[in-house]
C-alpha cells in the first residue's frame, strides 16, 4: 500500500546531545502503529519532528509523496497530518463546536475578501464547516457538550474534543501523543475503542506514542521501540515483546536474565 | 454579494439607522464642545475596536496604534491641504502631490492604504516577536514615526506640525468610521477566519498543528488594525485641524490598551463601551484637574480603573464574547 507518511533517517541534535538518531517510519494508509520507549528515549522529539514542530538536523519527511522536510506544522497539516498533544492543548475559551470548527478552517475557510464581502462562497463555507463539525461531534459522542466552553470539560472529554478537532482537518494520518496520559481505566477503554473506530471506519492511518504498554499491545498492529534516540525494534506486538533489545531497554542489562517484561 | 448577505444586512442596517437617529437627536441640542467630545468618543471607540481586532483576536500585544495614526494623519492632511499654500509650506513634496487638494474621503482612504502598507512592511519582521518583545518593538515604531515626522521638515513642517488643516471631518465622519470598524470586526469575529484568529490567540502551537497559518492570521489582524488606526488618525487631524509629531503618543497607546483590557480582549462591544466610559471619564475630570491644579489626575484614574479591573474581573467586562442582546440585535432575532 502507498505510504501516507514517510520519515527517513530523522535526526535531531540539541547541542551535543543526540535526542533522536536515524528514526525511520513508513505509515501506510490504514496502518495502526505504536511508538514506545522508556522515559527520555526520544519519543516526544520524534513526534515533534514528524509534525513539523521541531526541524530535523538531518533526514526527510514525506507526506503522500510530497517532500515537506523542514516545513511549518500548518503546511504538514494541510498535507494531511493531524495530531493531538500529550498535555491537552484546546482553544480553552472557545466552545467545543468552535474548537472543532477551527479545524475546518483549513479545508473550507473563506478568504478575507469573501468574508467581508459576504459572498455566496462565505455562506457555503460557513455551513460546510458547521455541518462537518457537528457530524464529527456526534460521531465522537460529544453532542451534549457542543456549546460548552472547552476548558470546562473533564480531562477525558477534552481529549476527545482534541481528536474531534484533529479529524475536522480531514487528515490522512492521525498522530496521538500519549493519548491515555491522565485518563482513568474507563476513559482509556473508550479512547481505545474510538481510535480503533477512526482507523477502521475512516481509514485514517494512526501513530500512537504511548507509555501505557498494555494499550499499545492491545491496539496496534505494528510497534516501534525507541531507546536512547534509536529504533531498537520494530514488528508485531508479540515479536517486539519477546525482543531482547526491548527487554533491555525497559529493564536494563543487569536484569536481562530475569526473563519477560 | 448574495441573497443571504442582503438578509444578514437588514438587521444591522436597522441598528445603524436607529443609532444614527439617536445621535442626530442628541446633536440637536448639543453645544460645540459636546459635539466635539462625542466625535472624539466615537473615534476612540473605533480605535479601541480596531485594537481589539489586532490584540484581542490574535493575542498580539501591539502598542503601535499611535504610529499608524500619525502616519494616517500626515498622509491625509497633506492630501487635503490647500494647494495654494502647499508649495511654500511643504517644499519637498513631489509636484503631483503639491498640486492636489483632495476631498476627505479619498484622503482617508489613502491614509488607510498607507497605514496598511507600512503595517505589512513592519509586520513581517516584528510579528515574529512575542508578548513583551512585540510591545517593545511597536513602542519603537512610535518613536521612529515621531522622529520621522519631526525631522522630515520639507514634508511635515517638523516640530511645528501641520496647522490649518481644513476642518472637513465631523461627528458624522467619526460615526461612519465606527460603523465601518465594528462591521468589519464583527464579520471577521463570527466567521471561520475569526475562529482561526481566536484559535491562534488561545493556543498558537495547537492552531498551527490544526492547519492554521498563525503568522498569516497575526499579520492580517495587524494590518487591518493599522489600516483603521491610520483612518482614525486622519479623521482626528481633520477634526481638530492640527497634527504634530507628538499628537499621538505612547500615552494614547496605553489608554487604548486599557480600553481593550477593560472591555474584555476580543470583545467588540466591550471595546466600544470601555472607550466611551474612559474618554467620558477623563473629560469629566478635566474641570477638577484645572481648578485643583491636579494635572494628570485623569490618567491616574484611568490607570487605577485598569488595576481594579485586573484585580476583580481580569477577563474584562465581557471576556472575549459579545453580549447576547447585541448578538441577537445584529442577527435580527431580538424576539425569538
Amino acid at each position: 500500500m502507498d505510504a501516507v507518511l514517510e520519515a527517513g533517517g530523522l535526526t535531531r541534535r540539541f547541542g551535543g546531545l543526540v535526542a533522536v538518531e536515524n528514526y525511520t517510519l513508513r505509515l501506510a494508509a490504514g496502518d495502526l502503529v505504536g511508538l514506545i520507549g522508556p522515559n527520555g528515549a526520544g519519543k516526544t522529539t520524534a513526534f515533534s519532528l514528524l509534525t513539523g514542530v521541531l526541524k530535523p538536523t538531518a533526514g526527510s519527511i514525506t507526506v503522500k509523496g510530497r517532500d515537506l522536510t523542514g516545513r511549518k506544522p500548518h503546511v504538514l497539516a494541510e498535507a494531511g497530518l493531524a495530531r493531538t498533544f500529550q498535555n491537552i492543548r484546546l482553544f480553552a475559551d472557545l466552545s467545543v463546536l468552535e474548537n472543532v470548527m477551527a479545524g475546518g478552517h483549513l479545508r473550507y475557510g473563506a478568504s478575507l475578501l469573501a468574508t467581508l464581502g459576504l459572498t455566496q462562497a462565505f455562506w457555503t463555507s460557513e455551513s460546510r464547516i458547521t455541518e462537518a463539525a457537528r457530524a464529527i461531534i456526534a460521531r465522537l459522542g460529544l453532542g451534549e457538550f457542543t456549546d460548552r466552553r472547552a476548558g470546562d470539560l473533564s480531562y477525558g472529554d477534552q481529549r476527545r474534543v482534541e481528536i474531534a478537532r484533529a479529524l475536522a482537518t480531514e487528515p490522512v494520518a492521525l498522530l496521538l501523543d500519549e493519548p491515555a496520559a491522565g485518563l482513568n481505566p474507563a476513559e482509556t477503554k473508550t479512547l481505545t475503542t474510538l481510535v480503533r473506530k477512526i482507523n477502521d471506519e475512516l481509514g485514517i492511518a494512526v501513530l500512537v506514542v504511548e507509555h501505557d504498554m498494555r494499550l499499545i499491545m492491545d491496539l496496534c498492529r505494528r510497534v516501534q521501540v525507541l531507546n536512547r534516540g534509536r529504533l531498537v525494534a520494530e514488528g508485531t506486538p508479540e515479536k517486539v515483546q519477546a525482543d531482547p533489545a526491548v527487554i533491555e531497554a525497559y529493564l536494563g542489562t543487569r536484569r536481562q536474565r530475569a526473563g519477560h517484561a | 454579494m448574495s441573497k443571504n448577505a442582503l438578509e444578514a444586512l437588514i438587521a444591522p442596517l436597522a441598528v445603524v439607522l436607529a443609532a444614527a437617529a439617536l445621535l442626530w437627536l442628541v446633536l440637536l441640542g448639543a453645544s460645540d464642545y459636546l459635539v466635539t467630545l462625542i466625535a472624539i468618543v466615537l473615534l476612540n471607540a473605533a480605535l479601541a475596536v480596531s485594537l481589539t481586532l489586532t490584540n484581542g483576536f490574535t493575542g498580539l500585544f501591539s502598542l503601535g496604534h499611535p504610529a499608524f495614526m500619525t502616519i494616517g494623519a500626515y498622509v491625509a492632511a497633506i492630501l487635503t491641504f490647500s494647494a495654494r499654500r502647499k508649495p511654500s509650506m511643504l517644499p519637498d513634496l513631489p509636484a503631483f502631490i503639491a498640486g492636489l487638494e483632495l476631498p476627505l474621503l479619498p484622503a482617508v482612504a489613502a491614509a488607510g492604504i498607507v497605514g496598511a502598507l507600512v503595517a505589512i512592511v513592519v509586520g513581517f519582521p516584528v510579528l515574529r516577536l512575542r508578548g513583551h518583545y512585540l510591545a517593545v518593538a511597536t513602542l519603537g515604531l512610535i518613536v521612529i514615526v515621531q522622529n520621522l515626522a519631526l525631522n522630515w521638515d520639507g514634508i511635515t513642517r517638523g516640530g511645528a506640525g501641520l496647522a490649518g488643516i481644513p476642518r472637513l471631518a465631523s461627528v458624522w465622519w467619526a460615526f461612519g468610521l465606527l460603523v465601518l470598524v465594528v462591521a468589519v470586526a464583527w464579520r471577521i469575529k463570527f466567521s471561520s477566519l475569526g475562529r482561526a484568529m481566536l484559535a491562534t490567540r488561545e493556543n498558537e502551537l495547537a492552531a498551527e498543528c490544526t492547519g492554521i497559518d498563525t503568522v498569516k492570521m497575526r499579520l492580517t489582524a495587524f494590518v487591518i488594525g493599522a489600516c483603521f488606526a491610520a483612518m482614525a488618525g486622519a479623521l482626528f487631524a481633520h477634526l481638530i485641524s492640527v497634527v504634530t509629531p507628538k499628537s499621538y503618543s505612547v500615552l494614547l497607546a496605553f489608554n487604548l490598551v486599557v480600553m481593550v483590557v477593560i472591555g474584555g480582549a476580543g470583545s467588540i462591544m466591550g471595546a466600544v463601551v470601555a472607550a466611551a466610559a474612559i474618554t467620558g471619564l477623563s473629560e469629566m475630570l478635566r474641570p477638577a484637574e484645572e481648578s485643583l491644579g491636579l494635572y494628570g489626575f485623569s490618567q491616574v484614574v484611568v490607570a487605577l480603573s485598569l488595576i481594579l479591573v485586573l484585580f476583580f474581573r481580569p477577563q474584562g467586562l465581557f471576556g472575549n464574547r459579545e453580549p447576547d442582546f447585541v448578538r441577537r440585535l445584529f442577527s435580527g432575532r431580538l424576539f425569538k
